[in-house]
């Protein structure tokens, strides 16, 4: 099992969810995060006085999936969230060692 | 015969005693709306953790100089009897105008004695409401409170006394101000500036090298709503200062008093939009939001006299008076949030000297004495009181305080605390 970690652009959020709906991940988790990468931030204005925003808006959405379908996953979520410009944000995939439905206690590749 | 005639006459007399007292309370209710434009306004330009707080400012001190001026600030503004310079003390409101006193007076009572305090006492709210924005933030709770007292108890009332109440600005040196540029706004602002000038500045507002930092505001819609709503009650404020309506001769008045309040708002508006768009580059929402209320102010000194073409210009230079203003008050390191100090006090200033344009009964010496008199009495005494405040019991919260927001510190209580944390576990 793996988890794939992905940081995107927030309006991108819909597209990613429905292609990943699409190669049959059942579900994910999304939280809304600042940060920067090779994007840095912007200026912004308030009464004549101009200010930095270090930290922009992105959402972080982590998905528990099966080792057989990683490839299909990252391919959709580089395809769904990608705008061509800089800020796009990155995707992380993590080893799950365990995985467990908290209802019926069933563990493994059965609780995905 | 005669005794019918009499008999219509008074009723007349009657009907439109109760007509300008009508008109007295509406517009003295538009006024007191306008310190839910100002909670607004000052709500939306403060950071999230300070909103609670400033709230609280807003509606304990609208409701302090209710009561403050209802006791004595009243009576010190229109005393029975003064020199000109002090007034006779004395306490609490007195009876209403009976029948008698209406029809004898041959229409020098024309309303009644309750409206007028009516509509003075949300004057003297309005004036302390300037004040609560400027000091946002780092002011203790509780001593703006205790300031509030003595402000709507004395300052505002000794100087509305020495020109409204028939002192010696208005006797002797001829000072003209319609509805309170300077007796009202330009007043709070000098309270505010004295304020400000003990206080000292937002923790980060200033940077060690000079810089100045934006400390963006909370919620612009509340801020813009706020200002709508006082663009509506200046229309009060101006409109009812005409003390009259019941004559086609006052009634048309009244409609210019209101076209022209409405013109220099929008003139405010557009050429503060384009100061701002000129000087940053960007359109600024809060730049334009204070060229309104600048427009408003400038006009308010006198809104029966220019035409309505030159009620906008009036306004308009107060829309950029009011940009230049904030940035140099800023260059200065004098911390206004709402930009308090340049909408009402430099903008007063300039509402004061405008007078001069349209009405051939203002003088050069009769305003500047105003300005001069006004923000030397309002200056000083208030720079005394924030003094003794600050000795007796401190002005300024803690550091600690202030990073947290005022309002954990003074409140207990958030007022977006869903975003924070959720309710009590059970």
């Amino acid at each position: 099992m793996k988890l794939v970690s992905a940081i995107i652009k927030p309006f991108k959020l819909d597209d990613v969810r429905e292609a990943l709906s699409e190669i049959g991940v059942n579900g994910i988790t999304v939280t809304e995060v600042k940060g920067f990468g090779r994007q840095k931030g912007h200026t912004e204005l308030y009464r004549g006085a101009e200010y930095v925003v270090d930290f922009l808006p992105k959402v972080k959405l982590d998905a528990a999936i099966d080792d057989g379908i990683l490839d299909q996953v990252i391919e959709a979520i580089s395809k769904a969230a990608n705008t061509g410009k800089i800020g796009d944000g990155k995707i992380f995939v993590y080893p799950l060692e365990q995985a467990i439905r908290i209802r019926t206690g069933e563990s493994g590749a059965e609780a995905l | 015969m005669e005794a019918q005639i009499t008999e219509v006459a008074n009723t007349t007399v009657q009907l439109a005693y109760a007509l300008d007292t009508f008109y007295f309370l509406i517009s003295g209710a538009l006024v007191m709306w306008m310190a839910a434009g100002f909670a607004m306004l000052e709500a939306g330009l403060v950071r999230s953790k300070s909103v609670t707080e400033i709230l609280t400012k807003n509606i304990s001190l609208f409701a302090i100089a209710c009561i403050m001026y209802m006791i004595v600030g009243y009576n010190i503004m229109y005393p029975s009897d003064g020199n000109g310079f002090l007034p006779s003390i004395s306490f609490f409101l007195g009876g209403d105008n009976t029948v008698e006193d209406v029809l004898g007076s041959g229409g020098d009572v024309y309303y009644s004695g309750m409206s007028d305090f009516f509509f003075q006492v949300v004057f003297v709210a309005t004036a302390m409401s300037v004040v609560s924005g400027a000091v946002a933030e780092r002011m203790k709770l509780w001593s703006f409170l205790l300031f509030a007292v003595v402000f709507t108890s004395v300052i505002y009332p000794l100087e509305g006394y020495w020109k409204w109440g028939g002192g010696f600005l208005d006797a002797d040196f001829g000072f003209l101000d319609f509805a309170g540029s300077g007796v009202v706004h330009m007043a709070g602002a000098s309270a505010a500036l004295a304020g400000v000038l003990l206080l000292g500045a937002r923790k980060g507002k200033y940077g060690k090298d000079g810089s100045i930092n934006a400390i963006p505001g909370s919620n612009l819609p509340l801020a813009t709503l706020g200002t709508f709503i006082l663009w509506l009650g200046w229309f009060g404020f101006n409109g009812g200062s005409e003390l009259m309506v019941s004559n086609v001769d006052e009634a048309n008045a009244v409609a210019l008093v209101f076209v022209n309040t409405n013109m220099a708002a929008a003139g405010g508006v557009v050429a503060a939009l384009i100061t701002a768009r000129l000087m940053f580059g960007k359109a600024d929402l809060t730049m334009a939001l204070n060229g309104a209320l600048a427009g408003l102010v400038a006009i308010t000194a006198e809104p029966l006299t220019p035409t309505p073409g030159l009620a906008t210009v009036i306004g308009a230079i107060g829309g950029i008076i009011v940009v230049f203003s904030i940035v140099g008050l800023d260059k200065m390191k004098i911390d206004d949030p709402v930009g308090a100090i340049s909408v009402h006090g430099v903008v007063g200033v300039w509402g004061l000297l405008a007078v001069l344009l349209s009405n051939g009964d203002a003088t050069v010496t009769g305003q500047l004495m105003g300005i001069i008199v006004i923000f030397g009495w309002v200056f000083g005494a208030s720079l005394l009181v924030w003094f003794i405040i600050k000795m007796i019991m401190g002005i300024r919260v803690s550091e600690e305080e202030e990073y947290e927001g005022v309002d954990i510190g003074e409140c207990g209580l958030e007022a977006y605390p869903e975003f924070t944390k959720g309710g009590a576990k059970s």
